[in-house]
């Protein structure tokens, strides 16, 4: 599973403020949702392929983006196409499909570093309110981090599982996963901990 | 320079009568290399958590460079560092590079020193072409070199190690017994991997909570091998 995705370059996305990345995802991410049009939707698509080969990263990158979701977009696609008809199905699967191309674009043209402090200095009005910038953007970080570790954790235990003969049963693979999870969350907090430098 | 006066743990669960882990023990490590060995359940892994101020003792005190890890554990974090058995769950950042700064972002480096520091480390341990990499697709010898390199590029005066070797294979477990006799740091390593401590100034045995042998890696190591043979047989 590909999470962190940057791809070194020196184009205008490249070079573009994080900032400015960070809030142009926002605004399109409820942008797009406002849009019920089939056809503007397919040219939001269609904007958002021709950004990968403005930032010089090419059709199998955006592909790559796209492919571990597509399973996900087709259930959506098919519960909708069932209970909303396939226009509204059609324009569900669009907005995620663009919201997906867009967000991956900004991990490929910007260092997940460069994106958190842009997510720090952003929260930093916020503090007056209680909200701490610096964890806000660490919880960020160590989700980034972990999600294929614990994807692994899942992978291991179905394996441990399948070699004593069990095939598939969800509370026997839940149980090994939460009980591994929370002693991971224990020994990465002693880590952080340890890492703190004393702050 | 750690000293240990009084120190023990125990451990308390409701319902379930207390469990000491570690009995009173008084020590001074001065010593450049010190190995610690014991069974498991012995108690070791208990004591690295308490030399790094993971945990703090049910009696006594620790002291890391005159800094009582009770009182005082921020001075403690900033000159110890401390290297987990499984580097998987040390590595708190997507990236190689994000990784090795957090420490530094947190020690409040400039820029320049931080970046100076990075490449410093990317190049001693043979990491400088992942600077990019995701984290999660290292292999497991890239893993704990990482994450030594994360806590050495912090520059602590003494580094604690609990089983550093464990999930290693042997080219990996030589390169990361190599990094650590190359330390210029004071290091206490929590270990199996018996080979490793051949060279080191001192060596703690541990049985059942309580220390069993201090003494220099020879004579220390032997009766722990004899020890464990007697158990067996």
């Amino acid at each position: 599973m590909s999470l962190s995705l940057y791809v070194p370059g020196r184009s205008w996305l490249h070079r573009l403020a994080p900032r400015v990345k960070l809030t142009a995802l926002l605004l399109a991410g409820v942008g797009v949702f406002l849009v019920r049009d089939l056809r503007l939707l397919l040219g939001l698509l269609a904007a958002s392929l021709a950004l990968y080969a403005l930032g010089g990263l090419g059709a199998r990158l955006a592909w790559q983006s796209l492919r571990p979701a597509l399973g996900l977009l087709l259930f959506f696609f098919a519960v909708q196409g069932l209970t909303a008809g396939w226009e509204a199905a059609a324009v569900t699967a669009l907005r995620f499909g663009v919201m997906i191309l867009l967000g991956a674009l900004l991990t490929l043209t910007t260092r997940v570093s460069d994106v958190l402090a842009a997510l720090e200095r952003g929260l930093r009005p916020l503090a007056r309110f209680g909200v701490d910038p610096d964890k806000v953007s660490l919880a960020c970080s160590l989700t980034l981090r972990f999600i294929p570790v614990t994807l692994q954790v899942v992978a291991d235990v179905r394996e441990a599982q399948r070699a004593r003969g069990q095939e598939r049963h969800l509370i026997a693979l839940a149980v090994p996963v939460i009980v591994r999870t929370l002693k991971m969350a224990d020994d990465v907090a002693d880590a952080l901990e340890a890492r703190s430098g004393g702050r | 320079m750690i000293e240990l006066r009084g120190v023990s743990q125990t451990f308390e669960v409701p319902g379930l009568a207390p469990r000491t882990v570690l009995y009173p023990l008084d020590l001074s490590l001065t010593e450049r290399r010190i190995g610690i060995v014991g069974s498991n359940g012995s108690g070791k892994s208990t004591l690295a958590r308490l030399l790094g101020g993971l945990l703090l003792p049910t009696t006594g005190t620790v002291t890391v460079s005159g800094f009582d890890t009770r009182r005082s554990p921020r001075e403690v974090r900033r000159r110890l560092g401390f290297v987990f058995q499984n580097p998987e769950h040390q590595i708190v950042f997507p990236v190689v590079e994000e990784d090795l700064a957090f420490g530094l972002r947190n020690l409040g480096l400039s820029a320049a020193e931080t970046e100076r520091r990075i490449t410093e480390m990317l190049g001693r341990y043979d990491l400088a072409h992942l600077r990019q990499h995701a984290t999660h697709r290292l292999s497991g010898g890239q893993k704990q070199l990482l994450a030594l390199a994360g806590v050495l590029v912090m520059q602590p005066e003494v580094i604690v190690f609990d089983e550093p070797t464990t999930l290693l294979d042997l080219r990996n477990r030589n390169r990361v017994a190599h990094a650590i006799a190359q330390l210029p740091q004071q290091a206490v390593v929590v270990t199996h991997d018996l080979e490793l401590l051949h060279d080191f100034d001192r060596v703690l045995v541990f049985e059942e909570g309580a220390l069993l042998a201090d003494a220099a890696p020879a004579g220390a190591l032997a009766l722990y091998r004899e020890r464990m043979s007697l158990e067996s047989a």
